[in-house]
């Protein structure tokens, strides 16, 4: 079976001129139905604007965007209404993905009419109802006549999920979905969604910046780790998390704040050469890591950029230098 | 049923919303008493017509209300006949030229790239053009024996600034993450407007119109006292400028005559920019749920 | 003055006495649709050179508590009942009565409060120095030289070059290095109490873990008594010494930090760390609380916990529970915290350097 989404080369450059950047820079993964894949990676990094071009809200510089094997751009037009559909996405701020102005009602009925979804108005209800207790927001018919400002962010979030399932997707770009909801609520709104996939076999690009959440979320999927618009190492979350190789993967995961003193307490502090994360605008040669990376070579690193290459343990690493190291990140 | 119920219940909200400023409530109901008796007013006071030599420039008193004019006739007949004129040019205009800007405003932000150059070139033009001027030259040529026609005019000229208001506005909703989502719903360009972005501007397009209101009251008088456009009948600003050309500015017995028209002008601009502080609390969406 | 003032304090060991203590400390907003009843009767003591965090959701009244400390509440907030009494060198005051005059001195001098590194935490148009200056100025401190050493001590202290930084705009620093100067211009007038409100929220992860090793640097080393308020339980497990959980208004539960994470007994808590993964620990199941936080305008009756709550009892629904001690220092208000500790003794939190083991056997050290 095609890859439900693969992405070949894909580039994303914004600007003009001199204040020209390349937010996205020739980024290649496929994700196969059913898969759970994280895209982690800190602000700047370029992991929405990968999610929004897969989402097909952004048009991509180059490279392509593949959509169960064909290329978004040369689907006919029903070929990318289906597409349009099947792909959906989930914000990051509820109070920003949720018009004002209209009632859940309006907000669950509009999308069910425009695909005919359901014949009428009162169909079109009776199936937002359904859709609420899906998302469990209930009782689904005081909910329905609310306005989004009389809801809490958890149960907002649940209606911008509500809204993507009125057109039946199977794949979901959550752009960094629950971080904006209370720390109580979040685990409820990742087991929801985690029914989604098994229920109605929904598959997840799950974008974050909070690697906790990546790996408990992707426990059984793969982490994807993204610095300054490259992709510098992936692979199944149980082998990344516990054995990352990419020198930034391993300074992120030390740089995580624990929940827990003992192993704030544990962890191993790696030092940068350098604090800052540079510029989009005057990004270093070679690895762009390497002006603040610890096992810097000189004459290598700052030359070209390094290939991902597939280690044994699983996924691929961009970098030559350290792709075969352990390094604990507990003392 | 449903319908008459749901416009009724609209209404209690508004007006009810509109209450939770005072001052604007004030202007409310100030503007409304003043449409009322503009509208209504001259169905039951009739338009005093003659001339009376005897009661020349009187000052307010309880026969005549206002004080009379130059020739014994009554103000307060005259103002009440004075305000239909006015208020519908201003309110033809102002419709107008918040059509304009709001349709194309919106359409400029959404559709961006040539239509949103062309757009904002055209508006640009006209924005540049002095339009007071522009107005007394065209004056010159074109004879507004029809008020309607001036009221178009008026809101011709007058959406440019409101235009570039409504697009800044509309290029920072489209950036909302729900009209993205609407885009990843497929729901149309038609609906991303009319129901996404206008929606969240009303409280702004309201407020826009209340204001090119007053703004086309003021042009439309400043037009009338100057002269440019023919004098055709009663109206607030045929009567100051008849008192000025007739030199009531220099008797003292004579002010009543040019400051009532003045006062009322006055006084209808200052309900209708009052009432705007009202307007805002009404069309707040997050208000009207908490009512 | 200013200049004597120009050395670290550093904690006095034969004061025992609190610097801060909270008594019965309430805040109420008056509001259209009622009275928002964000803080309800906390009592507190901060010791000298303790860190201790608040940590709780939105609502909780966590941040209304730091800025009823410093008396920046807005006007329309009502607060009395309660005492806030501020210690330093034998002297006291109650912070809820000090004269404009004296509070100004206060915020600065003695209790500094730092923002959320966020750009409206400064003034736009004012350079770094510049801000500096003014504040040193407000506070009768017109020796421009000193002025300026301070600050550069200061900026080195948090690892700012202080060229770059002393003559920048706020919006020509990255968020990291704003939270640095944030907190450089906190400590300018030394004051005695650092407030620190969402210290790393809004931070990218590299740079949360560089403010985190500097607040330890300030906590370690200059012994600085501090308090975090966050909605983060990692900068309470990462910099606190005790915690505070806050809910509804209340303080819930308070203990050492090891209390909290290894040993809660208020549910609330409990909720809070089974509904927190940790990146380097094991795999575990996380849960969420049922329920949202109630409306601060119409609380319910009893516990404000019990609508969320898998102990709760009648009594709950009734009866409002004080803070009672559950063991030496620590301090829960639940009815039934008994069954929290039995209920930790079926299903243990997988927590703490021993469920490490299995983690750590899996990794062979390269020395």
């Amino acid at each position: 079976m095609a890859p439900i989404i693969e992405v070949r080369n894909l580039t994303k450059q914004f600007g003009k001129g001199k204040e020209r950047v390349t937010a996205v820079d020739a980024v290649s993964f496929a994700i196969e139905p059913g898969e759970t894949v994280c895209l982690v990676g800190e602000s700047g990094c370029g992991k929405s604007t990968t999610g929004r071009m897969v989402a097909g809200l952004l048009e991509a510089t180059s490279g392509e965007v593949l959509f169960e094997g064909r290329n978004i751009k040369q689907l006919s037009s029903d070929a990318f209404r289906r597409y349009r559909q099947t792909v959906q996405i989930i914000h990051q701020d509820p109070y920003s993905s949720l018009n004002p102005t209209q009632t859940i009602r309006d907000i669950l009925t509009a999308p069910l009419l425009r695909h005919h979804k359901a014949k009428n108005r009162a169909a079109a209800e009776a199936r937002a109802l359904e859709i609420l207790e899906v998302v469990d927001l209930t009782p689904a018919r005081d909910v329905i006549a609310k306005y989004p400002h009389q809801l809490s962010g958890g149960q907002r979030q649940r209606v911008a999920v509500a809204r993507a399932l009125t057109v039946d997707p199977k794949f979901i770009v959550a752009d960094e979905a629950v971080s904006m909801v209370d720390v109580s609520i979040r685990v409820s709104i990742l087991t929801m969604l985690a029914r989604l996939k098994k229920e109605f076999d929904v598959t997840f690009l799950f974008i974050t910046h909070d690697l906790a959440l990546a790996k408990y979320f992707a426990w059984e999927g793969r982490i994807t780790v993204m610095y300054l618009g490259r992709i510098v190492e992936d692979g199944p979350t149980q082998r990344l998390i516990t054995d990352p190789r990419h020198p930034y993967t391993q300074a992120l995961l030390s740089a995580v704040p624990e929940a827990d003193p003992e192993l704030a307490q544990h962890k191993r502090q790696i030092e940068l050469r350098g604090a800052e994360i540079p510029s989009l605008l005057a990004l270093p040669p070679g690895c762009t890591f390497h002006p603040r990376c610890p096992y810097f070579v000189p004459g290598q690193c700052d030359v070209a950029a390094p290939p991902l290459e597939a280690i044994p343990e699983g996924g691929r690493v961009a970098c030559p230098v350290r792709r075969q190291e352990h390094v604990s990140l507990l003392v | 049923m449903g319908v008459i119920q749901s416009v009724w219940h609209w209404l209690a909200t508004t007006l009810k919303l509109m209450t939770y400023n005072k001052a604007g409530f004030i202007g409310f109901l100030a503007t409304t008493a003043i449409l009322i008796v503009c509208l209504i007013g001259p169905f039951f006071i009739p338009l005093d017509t003659q001339t009376k030599l005897d009661q020349i420039y009187q000052p307010p008193s309880a026969e005549h209300w206002f004080g009379t004019d130059h020739q014994g006739r009554d103000i307060f007949s005259q103002i009440v006949h004075g305000g239909k004129d006015v208020i519908y040019v201003a309110a033809i205009a102002a419709f107008l030229s918040t059509f304009i800007a709001v349709t194309f405003g919106t359409l400029a932000a959404f559709a961006g790239g040539k239509i949103d150059g062309g757009i904002m070139g055209v508006t640009d033009i006209i924005l540049t053009i002095p339009q007071f001027p522009l107005l007394a030259v065209l004056a010159a040529f074109i004879t507004f024996d029809n008020i309607t026609y001036l009221g178009l005019f008026l809101g011709a000229l007058s959406w440019p600034a409101l235009l570039r208001a409504v697009r800044s506005q509309a290029l920072s909703l489209k950036e909302r993450d729900f009209v993205e989502a609407a885009r990843a719903l497929d729901l149309g360009t038609g609906h991303i407007v009319f129901r996404e972005l206008v929606p969240n501007m009303m409280t702004y397009i309201v407020i826009s119109f209340t204001l090119a209101l007053t703004a086309a009251v003021y042009t439309q008088v400043g037009l009338v006292l100057l002269g440019l456009v023919p004098v055709s009948s009663s109206n607030w600003g045929v009567m100051i400028s008849l008192a000025w050309t007739q030199g009531a500015i220099f008797f003292r017995d004579a002010m009543w005559r040019i400051m009532m028209p003045i006062l009322a002008i006055a006084l209808f601009q200052l309900s209708v920019i009052t009432m705007t502080r009202s307007l805002e609390l009404a069309f707040n969406p997050r208000l009207r749920t908490m009512v | 003055m200013a200049k004597s003032k120009l050395d670290w304090q550093t904690g006095d060991a034969n004061d025992r006495q609190a610097p801060l203590s909270l008594e019965n400390v309430h805040v109420a907003y008056n509001t259209r649709r009622g009275k928002v009843r964000a803080i309800r009767g906390v009592t507190i003591d901060l010791h000298a050179g303790e860190s201790l965090a608040l940590i709780g959701e939105s609502g909780s009244g966590k941040s209304t508590l730091g800025l009823a400390i410093v008396r920046l509440l807005p006007d329309t907030a009502e607060t009395s009942p309660g005492v806030i009494t501020y210690r330093r060198d034998g002297r006291e005051v109650n912070v809820l009565q000090l004269k404009p005059g004296e509070l100004r001195a206060f915020r600065w001098s003695e209790c500094a409060m730092v923002f959320q590194a966020a750009l409206n935490a400064f003034n736009p148009v004012l350079k770094v120095w510049a801000q500096a200056l003014d504040t040193a100025k407000a506070h009768g401190w017109h020796d421009k030289e000193a002025v300026r050493r301070r600050l550069v001590e200061l900026l080195e202290f948090v690892q700012l070059d202080p060229k770059r930084v002393i003559d920048a705009y706020p919006h020509e620093l990255s968020g990291g290095m704003r939270q640095r100067v944030l907190i450089a211009l906190a400590l300018l007038l030394n004051p005695q109490i650092l407030i620190l409100d969402e210290p790393t929220t809004a931070l990218d992860i590299i740079t949360q873990r560089t403010i985190i090793k500097l607040l330890r640097e300030l906590k370690e080393e200059q012994h600085f008594t501090m308090i975090f308020i966050s909605h983060d339980l990692a900068i309470a497990a990462e910099l606190a010494d005790r915690v505070a959980t806050m809910y509804a208004g209340r303080v819930v539960e308070l203990g050492t930090s090891d209390d909290i994470f290894y040993r809660p007994r208020h549910p609330y808590t409990l909720g809070l760390i089974r509904a927190v993964p940790t990146v380097t620990g094991g795999f575990e199941q996380l849960f969420s609380i049922p329920g949202s936080p109630p409306d601060l305008v119409d609380l319910p009756k009893g516990c404000k916990f019990h609508p969320r709550c898998a102990f709760a009892s009648d009594r709950c629904k009734q009866e409002e529970p004080e803070l009672e001690e559950v063991s030496p220092g620590h301090t829960a208000a639940c009815w039934h915290w008994h069954e929290v500790e039995a209920e930790l003794q079926r299903n243990p939190l997988h927590r703490g350097a021993l469920n490490l083991t299995d983690v750590i056997a899996v990794d062979v050290e390269v020395a």
